[in-house]
């Protein structure tokens, strides 16, 4: 395969990344599809459109967030110099609000009236719920049943803030088939529903634009580097799911080849303890088609998805956003897989060295720095995306730890 | 090989128009609730009434489909429904049915991992004349369309309430055999039609091309179907077929002795309704 002069200049006009992205969705969606990358493009190129939102992200979730250096972990792990970016900081206290900022501007622009998204671990649904509070625009949630028995903290934030919660009891009951669920939806209600997706999948324009939205992220890290060290740094760490926050942190690094890059991936139980035992799609999938794109996935030898498994319900996705997939091939991105022992390792690590609570999908980029770092040299900088906080979690944790709350 | 415009299709069609009526055009899903009970089905629709058969090929995410699709899809895969298994019971239709189109109808992931290529070579030697892949837009006519039609096999598209006419021409470029208009804005088999806007839907197709035009979502009962028929070359029932299979089965999930003629029977008085439309 040729190396490209260039790894930012995807999607090509049809929303591929190579063999990956594309737009594979029923007709009824196609004039919808194409009137979001119509206004998309037209917002993009709108500096009141990008002022509004660098002042939104600026008042209301309080970017920039700092770059902090990790000193106690640096110093427990002896090697490498490691940063947090603070997405945990964010209202919300996760990196989701970031594109749910951008994507309800769009919704206001195309004149939509009502929102719908899916939510997983329920940080998407939450970072949707409150964008909509604020831009008084009602809202249905959809979510499957089983993600609602193992995340009822942000079940319960999301009904605060007004949004309708769907109970999904199709399929597996989790964040694949909450995604079906909107889609039917968006389906039925084309004239005055916007599809508030969450990740950086989906049909063209959607893994594009949530990268571009997302992008702040590794924007910011890029001259927070710069302020502190007088450098760009050597390694970016973070989990992909979907993969947005990871897109987000990598994209603005892409062209620079002396900054290695490595996507984390759930492996459950074990990437070799079977197709159902976890939740890493590039690592341990194939390419096929679903939800509107191409790109690694779960899936048996006649094409049926899997449900794959993670302790965090935030990575628990038999797909991830085609941009990824694209950049595993290219090997410009290097994808692991971490277990969920091995992430609930790094998350009560952390809790204890740096009084920080990460969320469950951050701490699986924290096990990859942990497993790393202490065979680095000490001027090696090495950033983590923390991409949420992970009060969500500690039922889930207490319950692995044996403790009952 | 027979090519798509000579094919059973268009002979179907042909007929139908000489007869002066519209035709049934049924659905259900393979291996649903069984291979051998999907097989004994298939064979029946024929003499109940079917002119044209769609066999739906089962996939875990059938995301424009309703709850009644989306169970039949998850009967066939519990009980082995394999892309392989759906183009023997089409192989074994074949043997015994020499006109009656078969149409498979589903989701292009199954088809992707199976390999288009192999898949192509398959189904036209197992006597399937046409697909329907719900999530191949004209926009990615290259995987499987274009691929379909030098296989001598049609690429039947759906058109719906939000294909506008400055989108129709793309829609029905690469389309062949029939145009399968979807009456709603919506999934499979929850609001019904009305006929007044389907009439209007068809004319305005009409217009643009000179293929048959079938209409289907929602379309539930004889009386729904007969309305259909006055309108349009074709009434799709599916969801109300595949109800009436899944009302036929015990609290285990398997087939009950009468299930094949109860089915059938609804298949004749849909079948009736269609005929009597324009009489």
């Amino acid at each position: 395969m040729s190396r490209p002069n260039t790894f930012r200049a995807g999607p090509d006009e049809h929303g591929h990344f190579g063999i990956y992205g594309g737009r594979f969705v029923a007709e009824t969606l196609m004039p919808l599809i194409l009137e979001v990358e119509k206004a998309y493009d037209e917002a993009r190129a709108d500096p009141d459109f990008q002022g509004e939102m660098k002042a939104r992200l600026a008042q209301y979730v309080g970017r920039p967030n700092p770059l902090y250096f990790a000193e106690r972990l640096t110093a427990h792990l002896g090697g490498a110099k490691v940063y947090f970016k603070r997405e945990e900081l964010n209202h919300t206290g996760a990196h989701k609000i970031n594109n749910c900022i951008g994507q309800i501007l769009l919704a206001r622009r195309m004149g939509k009236k009502r929102i719908i998204a899916e939510t997983g671990a329920g940080q998407h649904g939450v970072a949707t719920a409150t964008v909509c509070a604020l831009f008084d625009m009602p809202c249905t949630i959809y979510m499957g049943e089983v993600d609602i028995a193992r995340q009822q903290p942000n079940v319960f934030r999301m009904k605060l803030l007004g949004a309708e919660v769907r109970s999904v009891t199709s399929g597996a009951r989790t964040l694949k088939d909450s995604m079906n669920e909107a889609l039917r939806d968006w389906v039925t209600n084309v004239e005055d529903t916007y599809y508030l997706i969450g990740t950086v999948a989906g049909p063209h324009p959607y893994p594009a634009m949530v990268r571009d939205f997302q992008s702040v992220i590794g924007d910011e890290v890029r001259r927070q580097m710069q302020e502190m060290e007088g450098r760009l740094p050597d390694s970016l760490v973070a989990c992909v799911g979907g993969g947005s926050n990871a897109m987000g942190l990598f994209h603005p690094f892409l062209d620079d080849p002396a900054v290695a890059m490595i996507g984390v991936e759930a492996a459950g139980h074990g990437v070799d303890k079977g197709p159902d035992a976890h939740a890493a799609s590039i690592t341990g999938g194939r390419p096929g088609v679903l939800h509107g794109n191409r790109t690694y996935l779960l899936q048996d030898e006649d094409g049926q998805i899997l449900e794959g498994h993670s302790i965090s319900a935030g990575l628990d996705y038999p797909g991830v956003g085609p941009e990824h997939s694209w950049l595993h091939d290219m090997g410009r991105v290097e994808y692991a897989a971490v277990t969920d022992d091995e992430a609930l390792a790094a998350f009560q690590l952390c809790a204890r060295l740096e009084g920080i609570i990460p969320a469950l999908e951050s701490a699986h980029a924290l096990a990859e720095i942990v497993k790393r770092a202490p065979s680095l040299p000490q001027d090696h900088l090495m950033v983590l995306c923390l991409s949420g906080r992970g009060d969500k979690d500690i039922f889930t944790v207490a319950g692995h730890l044996g403790v009952t709350l | 090989m027979s090519t798509v415009e000579q094919g059973r299709i268009a002979r179907r069609f042909a007929a139908l128009r000489a007869e002066g009526r519209a035709g049934l055009v049924t659905f259900i899903t393979a291996g649903d609730p069984d291979h051998d009970t999907c097989a004994a089905l298939l064979k029946g629709l024929p003499a109940a009434g079917a002119d044209l058969i769609e066999l739906g090929m089962p996939f875990s995410d059938p995301m424009a489909d309703g709850p009644a699709i989306q169970a039949s899809d998850l009967r066939a895969l519990k009980a082995g429904a394999r892309v392989s298994r759906t183009l023997e019971l089409v192989r074994a239709f074949r043997a015994a049915e020499a006109d009656t189109p078969v149409i498979l109808m589903g989701y292009y992931n199954p088809i992707y991992a199976y390999g288009v290529e192999r898949f192509l070579a398959d189904a036209g030697a197992a006597g399937v004349d046409g697909l329907i892949v719900v999530d191949l837009p004209p926009e990615e006519d290259a995987e499987l369309c274009l691929p379909a039609l030098k296989a001598g096999i049609s690429f039947v598209r759906l058109a719906t309430p939000t294909t506008d006419d400055a989108r129709l021409p793309a829609v029905l470029r690469n389309t062949s055999g029939f145009v399968y208009y979807v009456a709603i804005a919506g999934i499979t088999g929850t609001a019904s039609a009305d006929a007044v806007a389907v009439a209007g839907a068809v004319e305005r197709l009409k217009r643009h091309t000179d293929l048959p035009v079938a209409v289907g979502f929602g379309i539930k009962t004889p009386d729904q179907a007969a309305g259909i028929a006055r309108v349009a070359d074709a009434a799709v029932v599916g969801s109300a077929i595949v109800s009436r299979i899944a009302a036929n089965l015990d609290a285990d999930g398997t087939a009950r002795p009468g299930l094949v003629d109860d089915v059938l029977g609804f298949v004749r008085e849909l079948s009736a309704g269609v005929r009597g439309a324009r009489g």
